[in-house]
């Protein structure tokens, strides 16, 4: 049955089911195409969180004496990287996916919803790659993290992904429509960088503004994220407000989306 | 109705026509810097805007589509014809669910696969193994399918060789061949296809339209948008004449195809020049008029295929002296172009024209033009030196229509008959009476 659709649409999850093997192929096909004709191919998944370490620590932590919680500047900022790598490299893909896609929207029919969700967890090997160092380098600074760590981890990237995935709905169905998006990308990554704890503590923030601060998701992923791996002390009920915060995004992100997508084929 | 497999009911579809690229992108930009300068302005204009959008008093809005009404019963196989610009697109991406329309509905029972472009989904990257899956996936098929299907479609692609490398590397010819071996295997109950896939060679459409047969014996209902007329009319039961968004004609495909075709000609019988500024033509000849003639001297689109045309062209030479040709040419639907004829008039083939009115008529023999449109060229032009006075390519166009009495080069067979030409050959005939040498049942 076809015919208009008005207003708000409901997301067909038996539907998004149905179509998985989509899902799967075109996370398969990103996969397979990020590091083709690259010389270092995958390590570049890893090399990109390590360079920007090095740089943190050099200038943030070795120059600017940026205080880390007592623990060693470079594990500091990479146990942050690691997540924040994922998150910006998840919400840059899915913005920026329907419009990379514009062949296959207008081409043959599939839940649009496939194609940003897709690039987000084809980003899901690199922060595994990447993670694999991050563990490398805590066991060669002489932490130890608990056994704990293989069901929290998951929640904070469970967290980090619906973040990434959210934004990147709105985005992604922004961009259709105003090429502006492209332009404000990479401005909205820095910023949000700067707006998470990732090259600094977050016990700098003042106390007064911690409410709002963590209404940022990535703020409870970091320091999930340290809490976990480095025995800092844990988000507590910052986690709660950002968790919050990034089931909203995710929500209204797929609701407008589902609004906008009727429109995709016509404006692309 | 449950043989009913597509039902289609008061469809429409509007689309802003100019004003959406230029407006669509940057306005968020335009917004915002308005809102800028003057806050309060650019807060009316928005609701302006918005009050604007009403959909029938916008005249930068355009129907693609206006209540279309169709149903086709499972299996047949439904030509949709009609000129560009005309919706054909626009419905069959409807029907695909690639857009949606803004008013009626459209149902349809089972899988569907759309066939809109060659190669869905193909990555230049991945080599042509990988692609198969990623397209056959994307086409709809599961991967079940795919996995059984795989040495068959590689072997029906005939890149075997290639099937480990990248797409990018391949030719276009290749590109193509894997392509289609990947939709020629989709098993769905409503296939919909576009004429894009009726690029490539000779053999590779010969390819698709046989295999689009073997699908429909199988059952399977097939929606084909083509400008291909032979390929409709051999490949279609029912055609579908669409026409500034709507359904002008729905029957028989050869029917609805000739109908198509003389609409589309009609006015093309004649052509004329009022305005001396716009006709074709320089300071020594100038064309005023060409059309299609008949024997009694009257202008005709629609020629028996027994009988003789001419085109007439009727031109002004402006300056006296020189000795011209005028020539014709004759292309039929594919382009191809049958053949020039210069004119030979020995009265005037080697004198300097005076100013005057000329009329040169080329007249084509009964029995020679096979059946389907045609389209003359008219040009005149001096040789020593060669210059071309004026040319009108497709100044005049008329449709053959070859005849059922059985006195035509097809005789009594009433099937498809290809050739460029159709002449009526005389046929001669030995006859060695040795009964030694024949099966008893042969004359």
């Amino acid at each position: 049955m076809i015919r208009p659709s008005v207003g708000w649409m409901p997301i067909h999850f038996r539907e998004l089911w149905s179509y998985r093997e989509i899902l799967y192929f075109l996370v398969w096909r990103d996969i397979k195409v990020r590091y083709k004709q690259t010389v270092i191919g995958a390590a570049w998944a890893i090399f990109q969180p390590v360079m920007t370490m090095v740089v943190f620590s050099v200038f943030l932590g070795g120059l600017a004496k940026v205080p880390s919680d007592g623990i060693p500047y470079p594990l500091f900022a990479f146990s942050a990287l690691v997540p924040w790598t994922f998150f910006a490299s998840g919400l840059n893909q899915s913005a920026t996916s329907l419009v990379a896609s514009s062949t296959l929207l207008t081409k043959v029919y599939f839940p649009r919803l496939l194609i940003p969700m897709a690039r987000v967890v084809a980003i899901l090997p690199d922060l595994a790659l990447s993670l694999g160092v991050l563990l490398g380098l805590i066991l060669y600074f002489g932490y130890r993290p608990g056994p704990l760590l293989f069901l929290t981890l998951p929640i904070f990237t469970i967290l980090a992904f619906t973040t990434a995935l959210g934004m990147g709905l709105w985005l992604s169905a922004l961009y259709v429509r105003y090429r502006d998006v492209q332009h404000l990308l990479p401005f909205l990554i820095q910023i949000w960088l700067f707006a998470t704890p990732v090259a600094y503590p977050a016990s700098l923030v003042p106390e007064s503004w911690r409410l709002l601060y963590a209404l940022n998701p990535m703020v409870a992923v970091v320091q999930g994220y340290r809490w976990v791996l480095l025995g800092t002390s844990h988000p507590g009920a910052m986690a709660g407000l950002s968790t919050f915060a990034a089931a909203a995004i995710l929500v209204t992100g797929a609701f407008f989306f589902r609004r906008v997508e009727r429109t995709f084929a016509d404006l692309i | 109705m449950s043989d009913v497999v597509v039902r289609v009911a008061g469809l429409g579809k509007r689309y802003a026509i100019g004003t959406r690229r230029k407006s669509a992108h940057p306005m968020l930009r335009d917004a915002l810097a308005e809102l800028l300068r003057s806050p309060r302005s650019a807060l009316r204009g928005l609701r302006d805007r918005r009050g604007r959008a009403e959909p029938e008093s916008r005249p930068s809005h355009v129907w693609a589509l206006r209540n279309v009404c169709f149903e086709v019963k499972r299996g047949e196989v439904v030509g949709i014809i009609g000129p560009n610009g005309a919706g054909k697109s626009t419905l069959l991406k409807i029907l695909s669910r690639i857009t949606e329309p803004t008013e009626g509905r459209a149902e349809i029972h089972g899988r569907v696969a759309s066939l809109l472009e060659v190669g869905t989904g193909f990555h230049p990257e991945l080599t042509g193994h990988e692609n198969i899956y990623l397209s056959g996936a994307l086409l709809g098929m599961r991967k079940g399918d795919i996995d059984r299907n795989l040495d068959e479609i590689v072997a029906f692609s005939g890149v075997e060789k290639y099937i480990d490398t990248p797409v990018k590397h391949y030719s276009s010819g290749m590109y193509v061949r894997l392509a289609f071996a990947v939709a020629a295997h989709l098993e769905p109950d409503v296939l919909i296809v576009d004429e894009v896939l009726a690029v490539g060679d000779v053999a590779f459409q010969r390819k698709c339209l046989a295999k689009m047969e073997d699908v429909h014996q199988h059952g399977r209902t097939i929606l084909f948008v083509s400008h291909n007329m032979p390929a409709v009319t051999r490949l279609c039961q029912r055609a579908l004449l669409i026409s500034a968004g709507t359904v002008q004609a729905d029957g028989p495909a050869p029917q609805i195809a000739s109908t198509y075709l003389l609409a589309s000609l009609r006015n093309t019988a004649e052509r004329s020049w009022s305005d001396p500024a716009t006709a074709p033509g320089n300071h020594v000849a100038r064309l005023r008029r060409v059309r299609i003639t008949d024997d009694s001297g009257t202008t005709v689109d629609t020629v028996d295929i027994r009988r003789r045309v001419g085109i007439e062209m009727v031109f002004d030479v402006l300056a006296p002296g020189h000795v011209l040709t005028p020539s014709c040419e004759v292309f039929n639907e594919s382009g191809l172009c049958l053949f020039v004829a210069h004119d030979l008039d020995p009265a005037w083939r080697c004198r300097p024209r005076p100013v005057g009115t000329f009329t040169s008529t080329a007249w084509l023999p009964g029995n020679l033009l096979a059946e389907g449109s045609l389209q003359g060229s008219v040009r005149v032009f001096s040789k020593n030196p060669y210059v071309v006075h004026f040319r009108h390519d497709g100044a005049v166009a008329f449709h053959v229509v070859d005849s059922p009495d059985g006195d035509t080069a097809r005789g009594d067979w009433d099937g498809p008959f290809p050739g460029v030409v159709r002449p009526l050959l005389s046929w001669t005939t030995a006859f060695d009476p040795l009964p030694t040498a024949l099966s008893p049942n042969q004359p």
